[in-house]
């Protein structure tokens, strides 16, 4: 697969709009990506549309990306940190039919990055947007499934059963035993999912200089993180939030410090290599040892 | 040497060969043609459209084929293309009264004004397997076409107990709000009447079903009585900006249900029956029925009846019916989830070495008090 | 100078939508509260006293009348016109309610620890050790062995439960407490103790009470005042000893007779 696919943006094939959405719809799910980013944190509820993609797997990630890209952006599509996995892929091939713009596999050249489960390795700049899959927004839904209630316990910013749950897991297993989907406080306000990322992405969501945007189709709300906010991972005094290292180095580039996927290979053999392709290529190619 | 796996766009391209050729099947036989599926499958021609909330019997028998006869594949697809239609307004409500209908029972009266007109229906066969159609056999018509088309008005089986103020009256809210479009506006719950029922008439047929049953076997018994089931097709009239006159713009199929349920009173209002109301795209008795039973069900909090039981519970009741959202997020399991499993396996792993930890480390204390060791010296 | 009031109704009337002749569930009932006292609503089942309480607490919104609530700031509260917020704030810091089943009052899900902890949680207390001996120290209060912590109320029994719910209720030293039967349903020996318990704490708390019940022995024992409903309305009140021992309304008199004497 190439780096970067310049098609010098040929526009959407036959018969779509750019960007598959009507021009109405971007518009109001602009109007509430306003509202979201004018409120760090808080969901905002949208008319989400049906999508050629079914729900649960990435419909309001789409509809987001849809809203906001541009005959200029480059946009790159992963899922569990990777570019190749089936998801990234035909929602990349979705883009590509629909709008004709660049795409890329590259973190760096990506204007726009749409990513489920992770946050990229390569710290993101000012010039770029990350949009979020969503699968669950509300993070009080595991205690409390009822939506009329739930709202009313973000108003009154009541986050006692979100202590709750947390005091539980220490009691029990001496840890928080939420390993991912960690709950966070946005500009000390509102508490946000923050999507099934791993908690050992959690850190790079605070005062991220890039507008990091989440769209959850199904359950039709989405909310944003203003670029440079404040996102503090819910802890006791007594218990802060830590981030756990996995204990072994990527077999492939030998990082560290990125996120690795235990995978068993085939002489049976348990190895540990970087999540994030991109990243794990860059180190090989910098230390020459690409394959 | 590990190779990172590469290639998902091949196996991609791949699999769609392998589901085209399925779709396929042997190509000794025939090809089914759409027209073939609307006329003969018309039942679940009806309940696509019902569920993609999108009345086009020809799009509605593509989408079947194309989904190798799955239902809730079927409305996903055309789902997903009404999305894509420009929208050009509303029309007006449709006046089921004036129903060109073709089949109308009440349980309520042995006979009433228009009478009871048994129509097409199940109801009255024997479920026999008939081996006839297998060999091919199509019996003979035995009904001219004049009446097989024939159709008309018939007056509402509830017209004169509602003249008597016997059943509670249908009239619209104060004010007459404008209803929400639940298929562009987000929900929020608790929903106006309107909007539960817009979710209803397109939720999952089976979901609507079970909730409904569930109330006939005792959680949240209405006491339901089927006071008007009918069938027939409707004219579609719209109000154009520069006429001020409805103009027809053509007609469908709709099934509708008016339960007669349990009665009610109060001070100021003497005891009447209650309703429930149900309506469905093409042909739906069961589901027009079913929505019915639910839709009293969630009418619980205007007669105080509480909310112990599910159908009683309108976010209970309503996201879970949505057949194509819940068959994505139950499928969408099968998408990788490595990434937040490896770190439960992180968790778990930890957890484990702490209790063995711990248990050496008691099995250690046990090991050296002096009885112990007195034990082990002797 | 007479204290004033913690709790005032007037003129409180609610029916609901389904009764069948339009009789209220609760009829014109006016009553007063004071600090650190303790009112017994005493009547039979179907006579309006849960409704009654469920009115005060804002859980039902009554067709008529008047309930006014003095909060810690001196600050007089219509209760009828109160925003949701403000009545979820006062139901977890100055208010209390325990259920008649705890089941209703507990969360059953999370442990002992964490139901007591609740509220002082949403307090925005956030040190976990600290929450952790606030909440043993309230088991020791209501006489719960404190190795339960960790538990969840699945495995008490009914009178554990109780004791749990009074302590999550207890926890923020809430002003008023509305208790609906707070001991039916349990066995005798253990309705003594918990009442008992009940007794000590109010007293010990000053805390103002609100207890509906059945059974009069509960309002002999707890309540300074006893009101007495039948058919959604108030026939008589007074002091507790005066309405038991010597009832002047005939619906009254035929109450205390006819309790049997062990």
């Amino acid at each position: 697969m190439n780096a970067r696919q310049d098609n010098g943006c040929a526009g959407p094939a036959e018969g779509y709009n750019f960007a598959y959405l009507d021009e109405r719809t971007k518009r109001m799910i602009r109007r509430a990506l306003l509202k979201a980013v004018a409120i760090p944190g808080h969901q905002v509820p949208f008319g989400s549309r049906e999508m050629p993609l079914a729900y649960g797997w990435g419909t309001g990630g789409i509809q987001v990306t849809a809203a906001i890209i541009g005959a200029d952006d480059t946009l790159k599509v992963i899922d569990q940190g990777s570019d190749d996995t089936t998801n990234a892929v035909n929602i990349r091939q979705f883009f590509a039919r629909t709008t004709g713009i660049a795409t890329t596999t590259r973190t760096r050249d990506a204007t726009v990055i749409q990513t489920r489960h992770r946050i990229p390795e390569t710290p993101l700049a000012d010039y770029q947007i990350l949009v979020y899959q969503v699968p669950q927004p509300e993070p009080l839904y595991k205690l409390e499934a009822r939506r009329a209630e739930t709202l009313k316990l973000h108003a009154a910013e009541d986050y006692a059963l979100m202590n709750v749950k947390l005091y539980e897991d220490i009691a029990h297993w001496n840890h928080v035993e939420t390993t991912y989907d960690y709950p966070v406080r946005v500009d000390g306000r509102y508490v946000m999912s923050p999507s099934p990322i791993p908690s050992f992405d959690n850190p790079k969501m605070h005062r991220m200089p890039a507008l990091q945007l989440f769209g959850a189709g199904r359950e039709k709300r989405l909310y944003a993180i203003p670029p440079y906010t404040d996102v503090v991972s819910l802890d006791f005094e007594d218990h802060p939030f830590r981030v756990e290292s996995q204990g072994h180095a990527c077999t492939l580039c030998g990082s560290r410090e990125s996120y690795l996927d235990e995978v068993i290979d085939e002489r049976g053999v348990r190895i540990w290599t970087c999540s994030d392709s991109d990243w794990c290529d860059d180190r090989r190619s910098v230390a020459g040892t690409t394959t | 040497m590990y190779i990172a796996v590469k290639g998902g766009e091949r196996a991609i391209e791949a699999s769609r060969a392998l589901l085209a050729a399925a779709r396929r099947g042997d190509t000794g036989v025939a090809s089914l043609t759409v027209p073939q599926l609307r006329e003969q499958l018309g039942l679940l021609v009806d309940r696509v459209m019902a569920e993609a909330s999108l009345y086009d019997p020809d799009l509605a028998a593509l989408a079947i084929k194309q989904a190798c006869g799955d239902p809730i594949e079927a409305a996903f697809l055309l789902r997903a293309y009404r999305t894509t239609l420009p929208r050009f307004g509303y029309s007006m409500p449709i006046d089921t009264d004036a129903m060109q209908v073709r089949r109308r029972v009440s349980a309520i009266f042995k006979d009433l004004p228009g009478g009871q007109v048994l129509g097409p229906t199940f109801d009255y066969t024997q479920r026999l397997l008939d081996f006839g159609l297998m060999r091919g056999d199509e019996p003979a018509p035995t009904i001219t076409p004049a009446v097989l088309d024939h159709a008309h008005p018939l007056p509402n089986a509830l017209a004169e107990l509602a003249a008597e103020g016997l059943v509670e009256p249908c009239v619209p809210r104060a004010g007459d709000p404008d209803p929400p479009d639940m298929t562009r506006d987000p929900p929020t719950y608790p929903l106006p009447r309107p909007g539960w029922l817009q979710m209803l008439a397109r939720a999952d047929e089976g979901w609507v079903l079970g909730m409904g049953y569930s109330t006939q076997r005792g959680y949240a018994y209405t006491h339901p009585f089927g006071g008007d089931i009918r069938f027939g097709s409707v004219a579609i009239e719209v109000l154009p900006d520069e006429l001020d006159f409805p103009v027809e713009i053509g007609d469908i199929e709709v099934t509708e249900c008016q339960m007669v349920n349990q009665f009610t009173g109060s001070a100021a209002v003497p005891p009447q029956f209650t309703r429930g109301y149900g309506l469905v795209f093409g042909h739906g008795e069961r589901k027009a029925m079913a929505m019915s039973l639910v839709d009293r069900a969630l009418r619980s909090p205007e007669f105080d009846e509480g909310d112990d039981s599910p159908a009683q519970r309108q976010e209970f009741v309503l996201p879970q019916g949505d057949s194509v959202e819940a068959s994505g997020f139950v499928q969408h399991l099968k998408l990788p989830h490595y990434v937040t499993f490896e770190s439960e396996l992180q968790l778990i792993r930890k957890l484990r070495a702490e209790v063995a930890q711990r248990a050496a480390a008691m099995a250690f204390e046990e090991r050296e008090t002096p009885a112990v060791v007195a034990q082990e010296l002797a | 100078m007479s204290p004033q009031p913690l709790l005032t109704v007037d003129g409180l009337t609610h029916r609901f939508a389904g009764a069948r002749d339009g009789r209220p569930a609760v009829g014109d009932a006016s009553l007063a509260l004071y600090p650190a006292e303790v009112v017994a609503i005493v009547g039979e089942s179907g006579s309006g006293k849960s409704t009654l309480l469920n009115c005060i607490a804002g859980r039902i919104a009554p067709g008529h009348g008047d309930i006014r609530y003095r909060d810690a700031d001196d600050r007089w509260l219509d209760v009828r016109t109160l925003s949701e917020r403000e009545r979820r704030t006062l139901s977890r810091t100055e208010w209390g309610f325990v259920e008649q089943n705890a089941v209703d009052g507990l969360r059953m899900g999370v442990s002992a620890g964490a139901n007591i902890g609740e509220r002082l949680m949403g307090q925005g207390q956030r040190h976990y050790g600290r929450l952790r001996e606030q909440a043993y120290d309230w088991m020791n209060r209501v006489e719960l062995d404190t190795d339960r912590i960790d538990d969840l109320p699945h495995g008490f029994s009914g009178g554990m439960r109780q004791r749990l719910q009074i302590a999550r209720n207890l926890v923020t030293q809430p002003r008023l407490v509305l208790m609906d039967e707070p001991t039916s349903g349990l066995d005798v020996s253990v309705q003594a103790r918990l009442l008992d318990l009940i007794r000590t704490l109010v007293s010990r708390m000053h805390l103002s009470a609100l207890i509906v019940t059945h059974d009069l022995g509960v309002a002999r024992l707890l309540a300074h005042r006893t009101l007495v409903m039948r058919e959604g309305r108030i026939v008589e009140q007074g002091l507790t000893d005066r309405v038991l021992d010597d009832p002047q309304h005939a619906y009254t008199q035929l109450l205390v007779s006819s309790v049997v004497m062990p």
